[in-house]
């Protein structure tokens, strides 16, 4: 699917990457710790969160992911969408949970 | 090729620039994105712990053909059981650093997973050196 499908399914609403949509994505991860994202390199491309600062762009940035997805409508400050704007990672956020959203994107063929 | 980072400690959210920038170098230097991953997510494990840790520290990075060599050096507390500090899930990081993302006690064992070798020198009260280096898999 691409990023403009998982924006859909999560009923989410982008924030900065507009232009990336037509990207590609196979994998993603969910998690509000970091190093647990960083343990796995499976070539994950979305990161669900409900933790929103600078690292998680940074983490996103390490691992080569292009998406991230806000859970629970929380929204980035501005330094955060500068560096994920910098970096390429389309930003985006969900009014839904982060276990809805994570259930509905693997129903829909993302794995882990 | 020799790079060297200065860490500010006081600073969380800039965290990850030093380890962003050699990322970002490596790639232009057109290393195997594979190697450019794992070398990029050491230094920035190594970066956060300076950081969460240690009060920052500075970051010399060696890159040659065939090995990237990262050597991390703080003045912060040092480690008082590195044995213990390398298990899965091993932390004495604050609730207040768990709310930041971190502290999950997988930092230090994710450097091992991803580096070729690694070597830590530390002692309480004076700080802490890790030394990784990532083969490149490059003749020399
Ligand atoms: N540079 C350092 N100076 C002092 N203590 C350190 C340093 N790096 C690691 N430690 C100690 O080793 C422990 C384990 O480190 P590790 O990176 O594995 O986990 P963490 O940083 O606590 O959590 P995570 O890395 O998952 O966010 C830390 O909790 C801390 O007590
Ligand atoms: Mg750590």
């Amino acid at each position: 699917m691409t990023i403009a499908d998982v924006r859909d399914i999560l009923n989410a609403f982008v924030i900065t990457g507009q232009e990336l949509l037509d990207k590609e994505v196979h994998n993603a991860c969910g998690s509000d710790m970091m190093s647990d994202v960083l343990a796995f390199v499976k070539d994950q491309s979305v990161l669900l969160t409900g933790l929103v600062n600078a690292q998680v762009v940074r983490t996103a940035e390490m691992m080569d992911m292009v998406c991230i997805v806000f859970v629970r409508g929380k929204e980035p400050g501005e330094d955060i969408k500068k560096l994920a704007q910098e970096r390429g990672i389309v930003l985006m956020k969900t009014p839904l949970r982060m276990f809805p959203a994570c259930g509905l994107l693997y129903n829909a063929g993302l794995r882990g | 090729m020799k790079l060297h980072f200065e860490v500010p400690g006081d600073d969380f959210t800039r965290a990850g620039e030093a380890s962003g920038e050699l990322k970002r170098k490596l790639k232009r230097l057109g290393f195997d994105p594979d190697v450019v991953r794992r070398a990029a997510i050491a230094m920035y494990e190594g970066e956060i712990n300076m950081v969460i840790h240690a009060g920052g520290g500075v970051v010399d990075v060696e890159i040659l053909p065939d090995k990237i060599t990262i050597i991390l050096t703080d003045y912060g507390p040092g480690i008082e059981d590195v044995d213990k500090a390398m298990q899965e899930g091993f932390s004495t990081a604050p609730d207040n650093i768990r709310m930041l993302g971190f502290g999950a006690g997988m930092g230090l064992p994710n450097i091992k997973k991803y580096t070729d070798t690694l070597n830590i020198k530390t002692e309480v009260g004076k700080g802490t050196v890790l030394t990784m280096t990532v083969l490149t898999n490059k003749q020399a």
